[in-house]
């Protein structure tokens, strides 16, 4: 009986196919939409936990000021050189400290120009940021104590400025220093937040800071932890060894902060799990907007076969048989519109990761929940109009036109 | 339900049977105590002006209506007493309904038509197309059995129709006015497989016309008048 019902229901739907889609275009949309969104938001998620791997657990930030709403980070004071000597010299447990400066300036070879920016730092750079080079060297000593402008290049600089040449041996102007690219990095790719890592220029920070910046700042300090050693250690001792330094006494707040990256990834992860959690339960309310669209439709089409509901009452279908006709119906209607939002939403997901550069992850469970929220909405709303349906007078129903 | 040793009781049995719809001062009578009887094998036709109370004194023949007072007995069993879903199962076991407007189910073949009371009976997909092919035959439709109701002539719906009715092998076919949407040659091509039926297969028929050349047909004729029965007698085919 039930193969005959879902028989029957496939007779009415294809009877009327363009009413039938219109009908079931809420489900789609909804159900779409839901698997969209959380096949998205899955693979972010999923790229920021790769990146938190690829970044390494152990790397701490130290910033000056304070990051947070309400809080002024600009007025505070940066670090300087001998801040970063002391935290080389008292911190254990400790594989890298580097200093960090930053501008963005344009960066010119013979007719090719590129704004960029250019980092002064020195060779625990590469450790801390757990970076190889591809090409040439990094920065020797002595280079970095006499300030000598030599560059080490990332693999997008080199692609705009150089093209297929090689540029280990040219000199590039940044700002206005001429400047021996002496290293090219390897490939990094896009970080969680969409800048390209690649599109960047490293010279020692003492060159940086005389001849680019003007000034002695250094504006964040890298520092990596050795494997197994407890960041949250590390981190308190950073924090004790820079209150002293920076004659921060007790019960006044810190004018810097240390903040582990790998909290900021996973702080990022998370957000991104409850936006897409969000986006995911407004997707579900146009699910039961789909579903009351459904039971519209079905009491319209209940009225409208008033006539042949009445004829087969009269030629032997029991009251159980008509409802569980029109339930079948609403409920084939729906899962066709699950169906069809399963392959949308996925088609829009691979799209659309693809277009964010994040990996395409399908959930089985989101589209078993998809495919049997569906079923249950068609059944939900479908009961109202097969009850009616089951209930007609057959006598009344006969003579309806 | 007949036991042994006694007779079997009629087949319908009308006792003082009214039918009022409405209530109270809007109150109106369709069917004045009414007693009727008909037996197994006969092949009836109910006549009368509209608003006479045959079609009311069908609707409860039919066990689609109950009587407000009096009791209806089909084959003994009070149907007055009996509730919507058992109504319903004594109907699709012994009653097959043909009407006027055919009723056959659009876009549907010949076959599927014929087959649809057997679904709902829960009859294997080989049996039931077995059985209505056979009840198409026997109306004369063989070579039809695919088209759709839109292919077919009035004539040859009507008996799709009848095809439905009886493919269930019931003790009764109620007919209302199966020749009201034909002309006379189709007309006369139903009645004479009425006849066919009633004789061939026993089948009791019961027919609302108000045609005399189509009620000439049955062999007893039955007169309403303002909810009574005003005539019931033999009819000349009868005699």
């Amino acid at each position: 009986m039930l193969l005959e019902a879902v028989k029957l229901a496939l007779q009415a739907i294809r009877r009327n196919a363009l009413r039938s889609f219109l009908t079931v275009l809420g489900i789609i949309i909804g159900v779409g939409a839901v698997i969209a969104m959380v096949t998205v938001g899955n693979g972010t998620t999923a790229r920021i936990t790769a990146d938190l791997a690829k970044l390494g657990t152990n790397l701490l930030f130290v910033l000056p000021g304070q990051v947070g709403p309400g809080r002024a980070s600009s007025d505070a004071r940066s670090f300087n050189s001998r801040d970063i000597e002391a935290m080389r010299a008292q911190l254990r447990g400790v594989q890298a400290v580097a200093p960090i400066a930053q501008k963005s300036v344009a960066v010119i070879y013979g007719t090719e120009n590129r704004n960029t920016v250019v980092t002064g730092t020195d060779s625990a750079y590469f450790v801390a940021q757990d970076w190889a080079l591809a090409r040439g060297r990094g920065f020797f000593e002595g280079e970095e104590r006499a300030g000598r402008a030599a560059c080490v290049i990332g693999q997008t600089v080199r692609e705009k400025l150089f093209g297929s040449a090689d540029p280990i041996g040219q000199d590039i102007r940044v700002h206005n220093v001429s400047c021996e690219v002496i290293g090219l990095l390897e490939a990094k790719g896009q970080s969680s937040f969409g800048t390209d890592l690649d599109d960047t220029v490293l010279m020692p920070i003492r060159a940086f800071q005389r001849r680019i910046a003007g000034n002695m700042d250094i504006m964040r300090v890298y520092v990596s932890a050795r494997n197994g050693v407890d960041t949250a250690k590390v981190q308190t001792d950073i924090e004790r060894l820079l209150r002293e330094r920076r004659n921060i006494t007790t019960g006044k707040e810190d004018d810097f902060s240390v903040r582990d990256m790998k909290q900021v990834v996973q702080a990022t992860a998370g957000a991104t799990a409850v936006l897409t959690g969000l986006l995911g339960a407004v997707a579900a309310v146009s699910l039961l907007v789909g579903g009351i669209g459904i039971m519209n439709i079905m009491l319209v089409s209940v009225t409208e076969r008033t006539r042949e509901i009445g004829i087969r009452l009269a030629i032997g279908a029991l009251e159980e048989q008509v409802l569980l006709q029109f339930l079948v119906e609403a409920m084939v209607l729906s899962l066709f519109g699950g169906i069809i939002g399963i392959l949308l939403g996925l088609g829009l997901a691979v799209l659309a990761t693809a277009a964010l550069n994040v990996p395409f992850l399908v959930d089985p469970f989101i589209i078993l929940v998809a495919f049997g929220f569906s079923a249950m909405v068609g059944v939900v709303f479908g009961y109202v109009p097969a009850r009616r349906a089951a209930h007609l007078d057959p006598i009344q129903a006969l003579r309806h036109e | 339900m007949p036991r042994d040793g006694e007779p079997p009781p009629p087949l319908i049995a009308f006792e003082g049977v009214s039918k009022v719809f409405g209530t109270g001062l809007a109150a109106v009578p369709a069917l004045n105590a009414v007693d009727l009887r008909i037996d197994r094998g006969e092949f009836v036709a109910i006549m009368g002006p509209s608003g006479s109370g045959k079609s009311t004194a069908m609707n409860i023949l039919g066990c689609l209506d109950t009587p407000t007072s009096g009791t209806y007995r089909f084959m003994g069993v009070d149907v007055g007493r009996l509730d919507r879903r058992r109504r319903a199962l004594l109907r699709r076991r012994y009653l097959g309904f043909v009407f006027q407007g055919f009723n056959l189910l659009a876009r549907t073949s010949a076959v599927e038509n014929v087959e649809l009371p057997l679904i709902y009976r829960g009859m294997a997909p080989a049996e039931r197309r077995r059985l209505a092919l056979g009840a198409l035959a026997r109306v004369g439709l063989e070579g039809r059995e695919d088209h759709t109701p839109g292919e077919l002539s009035g004539g040859q719906q009507q008996r799709v129709a009848i095809a439905r009715a009886t493919v269930t092998d019931p003790a009764v076919l109620l007919a209302d006015e199966p020749t009201g949407n034909l002309d006379t040659r189709m007309s006369l091509e139903i009645m004479n497989l009425l006849v066919r039926l009633n004789r061939e297969q026993g089948i009791t028929v019961i027919m609302v016309t108000h045609e005399p050349d189509m009620a000439a047909f049955a062999r007893r004729i039955i007169r309403f008048v303002d909810g009574r029965i005003d005539s019931d007698a033999p009819s000349e085919r009868a005699a």
